[in-house]
This record gives structure tokens, sequence and C-alpha cells, in this order.
């Protein structure tokens, strides 16, 4: 065996693992422990995979971010209910129906395609990436580093992906202004 | 690295044998790091304090902190009854692992680092910020209310201030064009007025705001809330005694290094002297240029620990409210000003002009050191002629007459 291939079962071992102890623990804190060892178990993966940026931004978006709310809200609320969880029979059945019918489908799909050829160039940073994100098709432009293109104007495909990050952006700023509004302090109105 | 080892070792093992060697590396710079630093915190806070500090151990009571490690070993390790056991054991490790694992990305010289990353600054900043999760668990897993409100209040802050910080990481490398560190440490190679520091007024701006948040995410005084002794006890780690409680303060120093090491790449010119005119290795061949590389960088990230130690024995702590507010009323937008104007600079301000900026806030940077170096050498200006007093007090009635000065002179 090839030490990617090592590696690999080491991390996808301790991350199924600990996402199994997700599902068993009933403490919500130690639930967003075992969360915490899979979501770097995933992050694990894209750098072994060598995509470095999605898994610094897995580590940073979830890990450092989400997870640190998560653990901030239960320590907050983790009184009556919260605290021990238990799972009744009938959830286990739907969840497990679901589980298993998921796991089947991704099983089918991933035997269906077929391994890529591989490559010398690994996937592609984050420049490439931010400029498709823009349209450009050229992964490599000849430009200075800010970002201003010297010569004609590079070739764009016809579909950019900026306006729908936008839009989703746009909309995640606007859950946060709801968020903030559900949450705010109720002012008393006057008689 | 893993070339080094190739000769030595086939294909997997080399890799293996350069990760072990570089991650021991590490470890070790780490330790020695913060044996020193804890030395260096108590001789300053005791200068600050009008004290000597440690004396006894060792020569000028250097070894003071392997008296402490021994302490710490032999103490009982124990748990409040109350305490979530499996949480409480391994919290203190998540804080450590995470500060440790900051340092695999930075490079200590021209290609010294354990693994070039292209997304190096973010992979720091991303490792960094999941330290806050070790003393949340600490405070949540200890079954004590002060070790509750201590982690809240963690979470709380570094949450907050995570966001000033990383918008002003993406200050300089909106100049660098790179998040890899160590190209950005060799954009600036050569004198010092090639540093991020001195590209604009933004990026000058940038490596204060930086630095404070910086401060305020290692939890370190006057942003020490998680551990406010007059508030909390001793706050998220009340209930750690022993070899636990040590690694939490490993964890703060080693993160103490790493987020002082990023901002020596990422403003203060990385490994470079900024007095040689090219990269030290060039100039003094591979053993002298990295040494230098190496001395010179080390010598950096101490220089910006010791102003963190001297900030937290200069200044009073905050209250959370007035910590809160700073970062978000404050550090918030400016950080956003700062990435706009950043951004607006090198689009649109003339290459000539930029220049005469560079050069004018370098020289003035380096003008206004040498000022207050001189001025500590001089004379203090709080004199009076006996029998009267000095300053501001000039005129005000004083029980020490002439004479007695006299006499005591």
């Amino acid at each position: 065996m090839s030490l990617p291939v090592v590696l690999f079962a080491l991390v996808a071992t301790v991350t199924a693992v600990s996402a199994l102890g997700v599902v068993l623990a009933r403490n919500v804190v130690r639930m967003a422990v075992w969360l915490l060892f899979t979501l770097v178990g995933v992050a694990l993966l894209y750098f072994l995979l060598g995509a470095e940026f999605v898994g610094a931004a897995q580590l940073l978006v979830y890990v450092g971010g989400t997870l640190v709310l998560v653990v901030f809200g239960v320590m907050l609320t983790a009184q009556g209910p919260l605290r021990e969880l238990r799972t009744r029979p009938a959830d286990w059945a739907v969840a497990g129906v679901l589980g298993v019918a998921l796991f089947g489908l991704l099983v089918t799909v991933s035997f269906r395609i077929a391994a890529p050829p591989p490559t010398d160039n690994p996937l592609p940073g984050p420049g490439p990436l931010g400029l498709s994100f823009l349209g450009v098709t050229e992964a490599n432009p000849t430009g200075p580093v800010t970002g201003v293109p010297d010569g004609p104007p590079t070739p764009r495909t016809p579909v950019a992906y900026l306006l729908p990050f936008e839009v989703v952006s746009v909309h995640l700023l606007v859950v946060l202004v709801g968020a903030a509004y559900l949450a705010r302090a109720k002012r008393r109105v006057r008689a | 690295m893993p070339d080094l080892w190739s000769d030595l070792l086939p294909y997997p093992w080399n890799v293996a044998a350069a990760g072990v060697v570089a991650a021991a590396l590490l470890f070790g710079f780490v330790g020695v790091s913060t044996f020193f630093a804890i030395w260096a915190e108590r001789k300053v806070s005791g200068r600050i304090q009008d004290r000597l500090g440690p004396t006894r151990v060792g020569p000028f009571g250097l070894l003071q902190s392997l008296a402490d490690g021994i302490k710490l070993v032999s103490k009982e390790d124990h748990a409040p009854t109350a305490a979530d056991r499996f949480l409480f054991k391994l919290a203190p490790y998540l804080a450590f692992c995470a500060s440790f694992v900051g340092f695999l990305a930075l490079p200590f010289g021209h290609g010294l680092v354990a693994k070039e990353l292209n997304v190096a600054a973010f992979f720091v900043l991303a490792v960094l910020s999941s330290e806050v999760f070790g003393v949340v668990l600490a405070g949540y897993a200890s079954a004590s209310k002060w070790s509750l409100f201590g982690g809240v209040r963690e979470a709380a802050q570094v949450v907050s201030y995570e966001v000033p910080r990383a918008l002003c990481v993406v200050v300089p490398v909106c100049v660098a064009g790179t998040l890899n560190l160590n190209t950005i440490g060799t954009q600036q190679a050569g004198w010092f007025w090639n540093w991020n520091l001195f590209h604009d007024p933004f990026t000058f701006v940038a490596f204060f705001v930086f630095y404070i948040c910086a401060t305020a995410s290692c939890k370190r005084a006057p942003f020490d809330l998680a551990e406010a002794e007059s508030e909390l006890v001793a706050g998220f780690h009340t209930e750690y005694s022993g070899i636990r409680w040590s690694y939490f303060f490993l964890a703060e120093y080693g993160s103490m290094f790493a987020v002082s090491g990023l901002a020596a790449l990422l403003f203060l010119g990385g490994w470079h002297t900024g007095f040689l005119p090219a990269e030290a290795t060039a100039l003094l061949g591979f053993w002298g240029g990295n040494l230098l590389n190496v001395a010179v960088f080390v010598g950096k990230c101490w220089a910006l620990v010791l102003v963190m130690m001297w900030m937290r024995w200069s200044l009073p702590r905050l209250r959370i409210d007035q910590v809160m507010m700073v970062c978000l009323h404050y550090f918030l937008p400016i950080s956003c000003v700062l990435l706009v104007g950043v951004c607006l600079w090198v689009l649109l301000v003339p290459a000539g002009a930029a220049e005469v900026v560079r050069y004018g806030l370098a020289f003035g940077s380096v003008g206004f050191v040498l000022l207050m170096f001189a001025s500590a050498f001089r004379a203090p200006p709080m004199s009076a002629p006996p029998g009267r007093l000095p300053g501001a007090w000039d005129g005000r009635p004083t029980p020490l007459g002439a004479d007695a000065s006299a006499k005591r002179g």
C-alpha cells in the first residue's frame, strides 16, 4: 500500500468513528466534540487531496466559527431536555432508512463515475478558482498581481458564477439581519 | 525537506522521517520559547513593578521555569467530582494542538518551513482560531460557574476579534497578491523600506490593528477577560492543576509566538534584516544565510512577544462590554476601511507618489524609533531646585524643606 492510501485509511477511519460518535453520544456538548473531530477529519481529507484552500476554509468556517458558536449556544442553554438527548425508536428507524438509502445512492454513483485520469496539475489554487467565479477561462493571467491584466481582455465564458455567488451572500446577509431582528430585545409598547 | 532524507531512506519512510523531524524541531522551538518567555514575563513584570523578579534559580533566575515545571509535574492532577472527565482531560490538549499546528505553515527563513502551503496565511488563521475550542470546553467541562463564565467570555471575544484580525491579514495579502507566506517573505527582501509595513498608510495602520486584535485573540491582558482573576478566580483554568494547567500556558505562549511570527512575515519583512541589499543566503552562503534568517525571524517574534508583555503589565484590564465595543465599534469598521483603502491605493495611486509615501513612512518610522531610544538616555526633565517640587507640582507647598533636601543630598 502506498503512503496516501495508508493516510487516507487512517483519516477516514477516525472521521467515520467520530461521525458515529456524534450520532451515539447523549450529551450535546460531547456531540459537538465528536463533530469537531469529524470536521477536522474532513479538512485533513481535503489536505490529502491537495485542496489546501478548501481544507483551510473548512477549518476556519466550521471548526473556528460555526462549531464554537454551537458550543457557545449549548453552554447557554444546557439545561432541561437538551442536556440528555434520548432518541426514540421511530427516529432511529426513519434516520436509519434515510442514511442507508443515501449511502447506497452515493456508492452507486461513485462506482458509476470512472476515476479521473491522474494529471500532474493538482486541484486549482485560490487564484484560478476566484477567476473562474468571474468567468475568466484563462487559468494563469499574465497581468501583474494587482489583478488588472495587461493587453487585450481575457476571454470570459458567457456564464459567470459571480452573480449567483453574490445572490447567495446577500441571502445570507438577509438571514443574519432577520436573526438579529428576531433576537432583539423586545420593547414594551407604551399603553 | 523530504529531499534531504531521500538519500538515506526509501520513499514512504523519507516523508515520514522528514515529518517527524519537522514536528520535533517545531515542538522544541515552542517548548524552549515558552520556557524563556515565562522567565521573561516574570522579569518584565518585576521590572515594571519596581521589583527584581526571579533571581534565585540559576543565573538571573533563568532556570525559574524549570523549577516551575518540576513543581507542576509533581502536583496532583485532579478533576472536580461533577466535571465531565473526558472533556476535562481532553481540553488542554485541544488548545495546545491548535496553537502548535499553526507553526507548520510558518516559514522561519527562505524555504525553511515544515510544509509550504499555497494558502499558508489563511491556514495559520484558521488553525489559530480553533484554539478557542479548548478553552471553551475547559470552561464547560469544569462544572464550575467561574470556569463557565470564563469560557463564554472567551468564545464571545475570540469569535468577534477573528473578524478584524482576518480583514487586517487581507490588507498585506492584497499588496503581495498571494497567500503563500514564503512568497510574501521573499517579496520583502532587501532594505527595510521594502517591508509591507511601509508600503502605504493603510498597511501601516493595519499592522497595529492586527497586532492589537492578535493580542486580544491570544487572550492576553488587557483583553484577558477569560481568566480575569479579580472577578473569576482564574476563569477557564480555575479547576485545573498540575501538568494539564501548564498545557494551557504552553498553548498561550505558542499562539503568542505564532501570531507574532505571522505579523513579522506579513508586515515586518519576515526573515530579512532590512539592512542587507539582498537575500541573506545569496550573500553569506547556505549555512550563514539560513542561520542569520532564522535568528532574525526568531528575534522579530521575540520583540513582538516582549511588546505584548510590556502591554500586559502597563495597561489595566478592560471590562467585557468595553472589549466587545472596541472590537465591533472601532476595529471592525477601521479594518473594513483599510481593506477598501489598500485596494484603491494599489489600483489608483501612481508609482511615483507611492514611492514617496513609502520612503517617507519608512524613514519617518525609523527616525521616530531612534528618537524614542535617544530619549531614554536623556536626563529626566523632572528635576527641581531643593525645597521645590518638580513639573506640574511647582509652587505647591511641600514638607521637604530646603535644608532637609540639602542634608539628604
